[in-house]
């Protein structure tokens, strides 16, 4: 392979509760630094148990997990708690805290990590973020369920690019979103991933459309295994079965 | 007939089978939670004395535990104070011993009655709130984001939840105390006609600080119990809302039960310990 790689796990296998079925079945993957891949796979192949391996916050039954060059599997809590502001994650339904306003939601990492700084820099920053989200000041007072879907996103994306993560992580940032309003949210995804020199994104999607207009890099998962992994080139010219059939239905839409 | 009857009965025995292996598969649940959430609270203990110090969520939950429950506290202390003090007064009355009416209520009031009420009604209120809001933050995968920005969720959620009941309780019991004892004062010499001096002379003369003591204590253990196990509930709940519903009520009921319990072994304790210390 001819990159550095942000993510790379090996031999990773997930089953829940001792169970014999094997969610992840020997995941074998590189995630290329300071690039934008894209993940797709049909719905229920364990896209999200994946992406919660590289954030640990899930462990592998076994395998290896290694983030930014770290085995998540020997650090401390702690450890693990000071290196996660290093990644940023937008949750496939924004996961905001439904107790606090949009702009609260965003200052909170930075209260929580930027304990030096004056509640003016923190407010400062926070509404930096959320403008280069796209979000219309007039909602910075609201609370999150008093605003639509793909609001919610654009307030969990300004909290996950808080802290200037090094690696963004988006789960599924389209699903359940209209057409338009779902190519807004992969164009604020090229614009975020292309803002900060050298930062890594990861995108979770079974949306082929937006993988090909995403994806530098992409990875097509399939009942727990990596059933190829590429540039756009590679996946065009591939002979797997699968991965055109998937290809054909996509353009089809 | 005979043929009927014995259908019958291998009938009846397997539902009294069913219906102990039910129990059992319960008792055991029980307990295994038990084990679990004491191994849930000693980790979120240690998180207690860990910085970043959470002074403000601790605030913030005492409040709600207090502020909210101070009402229906007061309310259920004034009736139980009345009705026990005209139970006891109808038993006294019998044998003439109506002086004895005023130290009996405050015992009761002091060392059971109040810790444990105060303990149940505060666990459906402010324990049930608990596994609710944690579980929801759970399915709705908050306590994954709050853990991928760095931050210990326990300490965050459980901890000051565990610190909030523990100081909050002992005060909330107090109150009832207070209340209830006021309820008795209103309801024995209004109403029975004791005789004022006499009923709070002999209180005085009969209960000891360490009574009211014994009972604030019960207070703030109960205040523990129930804040550990609705947040566990909270903590670990799946599967969506359903969950979120199954977490709370199975936190409310863990915690009544595990109240009544502990309020028996805990009076035996104390007594004990009491004897022991005084030779
Ligand atoms: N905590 C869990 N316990 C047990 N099984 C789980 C758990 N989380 C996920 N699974 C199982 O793992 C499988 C993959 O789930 P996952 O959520 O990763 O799918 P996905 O690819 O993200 O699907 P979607 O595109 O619908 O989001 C599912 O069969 C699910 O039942
Ligand atoms: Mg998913």
């Amino acid at each position: 392979m001819g990159f550095k790689s942000a993510i790379s796990m090996q031999q990773v296998t997930k089953s829940f509760d001792g169970g014999k079925e094997f969610v992840l079945n020997g995941i074998d993957l590189d995630i290329p630094k300071g690039q934008l891949t894209v993940i797709i796979g049909y719905s229920g192949t364990g896209k999200s148990v994946l992406l919660k391996h590289m954030l640990g916050l899930l462990q592998p039954t076994s395998g290896k997990v290694e983030v930014l060059g770290r085995d998540l599997a020997s650090m401390s809590p702690d450890e693990m708690g000071r290196f996660r502001r290093r990644l940023g994650v937008l949750f496939q339904h924004a996961a905001l805290f439904d107790d606090m306003t949009v702009l609260e939601n965003v200052c909170f990492p930075l209260r929580e990590h930027r304990r030096y700084w004056t509640a003016q820099q923190i407010v400062e920053v926070a509404e930096t973020k959320l403008a280069a989200s796209g979000l219309d000041p007039k909602h910075y007072g609201k609370l999150p369920g008093e605003l639509s879907g793909g609001m919610r996103k654009r307030v969990g994306l300004a909290r996950a690019i808080a802290l200037d993560p090094e690696v963004i992580l988006y789960d599924e940032p389209t699903t359940g979103l209209d057409p338009i309003l779902s190519e807004m949210v992969d164009d604020l995804i090229l614009e975020t991933h292309q803002r900060v020199e050298g930062a890594t994104s990861v995108v979770v999607s079974h949306d082929l459309f937006a993988a090909f207009r995403l994806a530098d890099h992409m990875v097509m998962l399939d009942k727990g295994k990596v059933l190829l992994a590429g540039t756009q080139e590679d996946f065009h010219n591939s002979q797997v079965e699968l991965i055109q059939r998937f290809l054909a239905k996509g353009f089809k839409k | 007939m005979l043929a009927f009857w014995m259908q019958y009965r291998v009938k009846l025995n397997q539902a009294i089978d069913d219906m102990a292996w039910a129990l059992f598969q319960r008792i055991y649940q029980f307990f295994f939670d038990s084990g679990r959430s004491l191994i849930f609270f000693i980790e979120s203990t240690k998180l207690i004395f860990t910085k970043p110090y959470r002074v403000e969520e601790i605030i913030k939950h005492m409040e709600f535990i207090g502020n909210k429950s101070i009402l229906i506290i007061s309310l259920t202390g004034a009736f139980t104070g009345m009705a026990l003090s005209f139970q006891i007064y109808l038993g006294f009355n019998l044998v003439n011993a109506t002086n004895l009416v005023g130290p009996t209520v405050a015992l009761g009031i002091s060392r059971e009655l109040g810790p444990v009420l105060t303990g149940l009604i505060v666990a459906a209120r402010a324990g049930g709130a608990m596994a609710a809001r944690i579980g929801t933050m759970r399915v709705t995968e908050q306590i994954d984001a709050l853990q991928v920005m760095g931050i210990n969720a326990k300490q965050f959620l459980v901890s000051p939840r565990i610190v909030a009941a523990f100081i909050t309780m002992p005060l909330l019991c107090g109150v009832f105390d207070f209340v209830a004892m006021l309820g008795a004062h209103v309801l024995g010499i209004y109403v029975l006609g004791l005789d004022e001096a006499i009923f709070w002379d002999k209180i005085l003369l009969w209960i000891k600080p360490s009574d009211v003591f014994e009972g604030l204590i019960k207070a703030a253990v109960f205040g523990v119990t129930f804040a550990t196990i609705c947040t566990f509930k909270g903590y670990t709940t799946s599967g969506g809302a359903k969950g979120v519903g199954e977490a709370t009520n199975q936190g409310v009921v863990h915690s009544m039960v595990m109240i009544i319990i502990l309020n028996f072994f805990m009076t035996n304790f104390i007594r004990f310990y009491l004897a022991v210390i005084n030779g």
